[in-house]
């Protein structure tokens, strides 16, 4: 007796391998029926024996590829056609799409032993990929995903080429993006517009060993490398960047090299392989032989291994260690056109390295820091993450649109419940990158096949994300505070509900009552949130004047411990102002004339860097903190007793007392690497002892942490360790970053849960 | 109750929400001009009136005061329309017991300026309100001009103009902002008062194809520019580097999280001229007494419409938006 029976499959299933898959699977239990890609999923009807079909269920959730992710398996019984043949049917191309792109994937081991095998007729092919390796979402334009629809539409396969995509037993069966010498794209080098295509890795690598700058094309945009252990091109790709202190990642040949680089643990290790290929911050060696100034005052360093064959061709003549960092000028957006590329990095590179396979979406580098614990602080997600989803704990009632914050902006689309997130996409401020925010949006929505009629914004009503929302037609908009955002976000991607203690700790968030936030201690579930603890409030001297310049904000700090002795217990710290700023500061500190009063953790790192002198000057966001973090040496040194005390029905860290206590040891002659230590300490145990008091009063037992703060390795670990010891349960980033590019989804998910709520 | 706010005053975008919510629901949208002056025509010629509210404290600052204030102001808006300033109207109230001396030293200002700007104080008006209704001394000034060239407007900026600033920028606001708080030092910085009667009729003369003329006053530039960029419906782009804006006034701003961009200028102008005739015209502007430092700071450039922004030096394109009263941080 035949059956047979309708299979829907949605979640990542395309572009992956899951039709061949599936085809073998047929094959092997003797089954009838078809496989086909539809932009919201893969369908499959399969008619045999009923115990073959038991075993094809079986398997298709067992054995999957490793690069699929089943979300949904709907599946119906249906009668018999008779149908003995399996085949794989035409894509079908109307219908909404849930399905979803893949993401970029990082050169498989298997071309990677093809292109470096002199008899295989891809060797030394630079654009060599496979079902389980290579572009995806950076090449495609539309759904569903057909080479028709991607950026390789434009190079008719040769027969050997469509042999392979054609056998369904074939690693390269329905590998959108196949090609081999004989039709697929070219690399070339262009030195002063002239291109010269013999030889040119060669050559482009001879250039990196003389000490050249070169923007090469890779996956989601363009490069800009040189060699990592010559000090004179890494300064000089700093001057000619613009970026004094900002460090750079390294592009390393292979495991052992970047081993020769830093100490590397199995977490990092396995990041460094994994499918994504992120940039992984990993601990330098103590006499790591690279270039001093490629992390100034970081102990760590962005390391990646050589995710497309492109760049594991060049590493077969380069150097072994080359800097790739984002091909930009200061914080522009990447460039990913060649034309872009000419015109923008054209003062930067001494060549260019380029190829004729299109970038339809650019995409970063992702960056991720293992913890020794085996949790993982994500703090860029884009290439190899993007544009997974995120499953969200409950459903949208309406399509949503979470726009994002202002700086490291994502936004997010969202249905049912389902999240897609973008990108990250740099700063708003930018009018390039604001463009590419606008144009994003409308690619994602055409992806999704999803036109959102609610919008989730920032209560800031001067983000530029918050007047793309009001500028929308016809859609409602919820308005999201900043850091009931960031809470909610880490506890959707943790598939929470449940009401939690929301430790959000970042630079600055508009808040509802006028002043600045930043340390804040929340009791909140995805619709709602109250506020029941922060950090003590000082001035913002200057508002972002003093996210700006870390000696204003110790000032600031200064002022509220000593009074009008501040300016003296400036000067022994050695913090100097000109006499104009010395009035200024002291009048918007002692007045708060154009100041606004902020509990900010971040700027709280930012006073200490500069009391400290470990930072006195900020060149890149984050500078200060990550600078204080990395001078802390060794666990034991004790801690300072931080207060807490109360205003209001709110709790109030005495992070001034803190302060206080960070000068006074300074003063005293205690080294920075012990203050650091003990200040971070100070803080967790604050944390910790904030959360008690709140547990006794709240009956809370979930915390979660979010904010960039959070970033900082030493705080969260320790915080954790504690806030675990003394019974809470912790939940934090898993998914998406814990600074603002996680915005988006804790606005989606609170837009989601007002609207269920309303229901 | 909706009420009047300081923000509705400072030239940004509050101010250009009440005009139009208020002001041009009464009199019709037709009937405000979007430009600093109004161009009428009466016996037989074109004519440009403006008038002007000055009020500032404090009332003596460095490098002018109210009167020299209340005169440069208004004269300056006459030029913006391309009309040589002939005749002015001073309407004064008063607080009462404001002191005589300090009057007779706003009147003698006020002579010598209408003298350098070769304008006539024709006709006024004195009015004492009683202690605490009026603040010292608030000078309403009215000003009539010739038309010398017609079509110069917000308007009528092109793709491929250029944009000229007469000299540093943020001067006068940062000014009296730190005399207002007695925060000046030994610091030079001093207002830039004056009337610039002499650099726009020397460009007119010179037959200069000039656009748009605009004195950057409340909002700055920033205001300025985003102004001409959404009247002409073009894109505008200015060169960070080439703004000129002092050490000191940089300074200040740096504490005071300014953008000297969106600081008052009063003897400022930014002048939207061809490109065929730029550098000329920053010749002549160069050999004028108040243009001295001018800089060629950017350009027009065709879309998006509306937007303006500034190149950095390492070449990345920020937004400056149209300013608004209140500065709120954004940095995480
Ligand atoms: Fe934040
Ligand atoms: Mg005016
Ligand atoms: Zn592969
Ligand atoms: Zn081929």
């Amino acid at each position: 007796m035949r059956i047979r029976r309708n299979l829907r499959i949605s979640g990542i299933v395309q572009g992956v391998g899951f039709r061949p898959f599936i085809y073998r699977l047929a094959l092997k239990h003797c089954l009838g029926g078809y496989v086909r890609n539809t932009p919201s999923c893969v369908e499959i009807a399969v008619e045999g024996l009923p115990e073959g079909l038991e075993a094809f269920c079986r398997d298709l959730t067992d054995s999957a590829p490793i690069l699929a992710c089943l979300q949904e398996v709907v599946s119906e019984d249906a009668p018999p056609l008779g149908e003995e043949n399996f085949s794989i049917l035409a894509s079908h191309g109307s219908g909404e799409a849930a399905a979803v792109i893949p993401a970029d994937i990082g050169l498989c081991p298997d071309c990677a032993a093809e292109i470096l095998s002199q008899q295989n007729r891809r060797y030394f092919y630079p654009f060599t990929n496979c079902t389980n390796c290579g572009p995806r979402f950076t090449i495609i334009k539309n759904l569903p995903y057909d080479r028709a629809h991607t950026t390789m539409a434009g190079f008719a396969m040769c027969d050997a080429c469509r042999q392979e995509y054609e056998n369904p037993l074939d690693r390269r069966f329905h590998a959108e993006p196949t090609a081999c010498p004989a039709c697929g794209p070219v690399v070339w080098l262009e030195i002063g517009g002239r291109r010269r295509s013999r030889e040119c890795l060669t050559r482009a690598a001879e250039m990196l060993w003389n000490g050249k700058i070169i923007a090469i094309k890779s996956l989601g945009g363009f490069h800009l490398a040189c060699d990592a252990r010559q000090e004179p091109v890494v300064q000089l790709l700093r001057q000619r960047k613009g970026r004094r202190d900002k460090p750079f990642a390294v592009m390393v040949r292979d495991l052992a090299a970047a081993e020769a680089i830093c100490e590397l643990n199995r977490f990092e290790k396995s990041w460094l392989r994994s499918p994504a290929s992120p940039i992984v911050l990993a601990r330098q060696r103590a006499n790591p032989g690279i270039a001093a100034s490629l992390a100034p005052g970081n102990r760590y360093l962005g390391l990646m291994l050589p995710y497309t064959p492109l760049h594991l061709l060049l590493f077969q003549h380069s150097p072994d260690a080359l800097v790739m960092t984002s091909g930009n000028r200061s914080e522009e957006p990447l460039a990913f056109t060649n034309d872009e590329a000419r015109r923008t990095l054209g003062e930067l590179a001494d060549a260019f390295l380029f190829h004729n396979r299109d970038i339809h979406v650019p995409c970063d580098d992702s960056v991720v820091r293992p913890l020794h614990d085996g949790s993982t602080i994500i703090l860029r997600r884009a290439r190899g993450y993007v544009p997974d989803t995120i499953q969200l704990p409950l459903p949208c009632r309406e399509d949503l649109l979470g726009v994002g914050a202002q700086d490291k902006t994502t936004f997010g689309l969202a249905w049912r419940r389902t999240a897609l997130l973008s990108q990250h996409l740099g700063n708003l401020d930018l009018v390039e990158t604001i463009d590419y925010y606008r144009c994003a949006i409308d690619h994602f929505q055409t992806l999704s096949r999803r036109r959102p009629t609610v919008a989730a914004h920032d209560l800031h009503p001067g983000y530029v994300s918050t007047s793309y929302a009001k500028g929308l037609d016809n859609v409602r908009l919820i308005a999201v505070q900043h850091h009931h955002a960031h809470i909610a976000a880490c506890l959707a991607e943790n598939g929470r509900l449940e009401r939690c203690l929301g430790l959000a700790f970042d630079g600055a968030g508009y808040g509802p009552d006028g002043t600045i936030w930043g340390g804040e201690i929340l009791a909140a579930d995805l619709a709602d949130y109250t506020r029941v603890g922060h950090f003590a409030p000082v001035v913002l001297p200057g508002g972002d004047a003093a996210a700006q310049n870390p000696n204003f904000m110790a000032l600031s700090y200064l002022f509220a411990v000593y009074g009008e002795a501040a300016l003296s217990q400036a000067a022994r710290l050695g913090l100097r102002f000109s006499p104009l700023q010395e009035r200024l500061l002291l009048r918007q500190i002692t007045t708060g004339w154009h100041s606004p009063v902020t509990t900010s953790a971040g700027r709280l790192f930012d006073a200490v860097a500069a009391a400290l002198d470990i930072c006195r000057e900020r060149t890149y966001e984050g500078q200060p903190a990550l600078e204080l973090e990395m001078v802390a040496e060794g666990q034991d040194w004790g801690y300072y007793p931080l207060k807490i005390g109360h205003h209001h029905n709110q709790l109030v860290i005495d992070t001034i007392a803190l302060f206080r206590q960070v000068v006074e040891d300074r003063q005293r002659g205690v080294v920075p690497a012990v203050i650091s230590a003990r200040f971070h300490e100070s803080l967790a145990r604050g944390c910790v002892a904030a959360c008690l008091t709140l547990r006794g009063r709240l009956r809370l037992n979930l915390v979660a942490l979010s904010g960039g703060v959070w970033q900082n390795a030493r705080l969260f670990l320790r915080t954790k360790e504690l806030l675990t010891k003394a019974g809470f349960e912790v939940i934090f980033h898993r998914q998406t970053p814990a600074n603002d590019g996680g915005i988006a989804l804790g606005q989606i998910a609170v837009a989601a849960a007002v609207l269920d709520r309303e229901q | 109750m909706k009420r009047i706010l300081l923000s509705h005053g400072a030239g940004g975008q509050e101010m250009f929400a009440l005009i139009e919510q208020v002001f041009q629901r009464s009199y019709g949208p037709s009937g405000v001009s979007r430009d600093d002056s109004a161009i009428i025509e009466l016996a037989g010629g074109n004519l440009a009136l403006t008038t002007d509210a000055y009020v500032v404290s404090p009332i003596f600052f460095p490098g002018g005061d109210i009167g020299r204030l209340a005169v440069a102001g208004t004269v300056n808006d006459l030029l913006t329309a391309g009309a040589r300033p002939a005749v002015l109207a001073a309407a004064f109230i008063l607080e009462e017991g404001f002191p005589l001396e300090s009057l007779q030293a706003i009147t003698d200002s006020m002579h010598q300026t209408a003298a350098e700007a070769e304008v006539n104080i024709v006709t006024g008006d004195t009015k004492v309100a009683p202690r605490r209704a009026a603040d010292a001394v608030f000078i309403t000034t009215t000003g009539l001009g010739a038309v010398l060239r017609p079509g110069l407007s917000g308007a009528a900026a092109k793709p491929g103009d250029k944009i000229i600033v007469t000299g540093s920028l943020g001067d006068h606001g940062i000014a009296v902002m730190l005399a207002r708080e007695n925060l000046l030092g030994s610091d030079n910085i001093r207002s830039d008062v004056a009337p610039l009667t002499e650099i726009v009729l020397r460009l007119l003369e010179a037959e200069v194809e000039v656009h748009a003329l605009r004195d950057p006053t409340r909002g700055g530039i920033a205001a300025t520019l985003n102004e001409i960029a959404r009247q002409s419906q073009v894109a505008i782009e200015i060169e960070e580097s080439r703004v000129p804006v002092r050490p000191e006034v940089a300074a200040a701003c740096e504490v005071l999280g300014f953008d000297p961009f969106a600081v008052a200028n009063e003897g400022k102008m930014v002048v939207i001229v061809a490109a065929s005739d730029a550098n000329r015209a920053l010749g002549i502007v160069r050999d004028c007494r108040y243009g001295r430092e001018a800089q060629l700071i950017g350009e027009v450039l065709p879309a998006p419409a509306g937007r303006v922004h500034c190149r950095t030096p390492y070449g990345a394109a920020r937004l400056l938006e149209m300013p608004t009263g209140e500065l709120l941080p954004r940095i995480c």
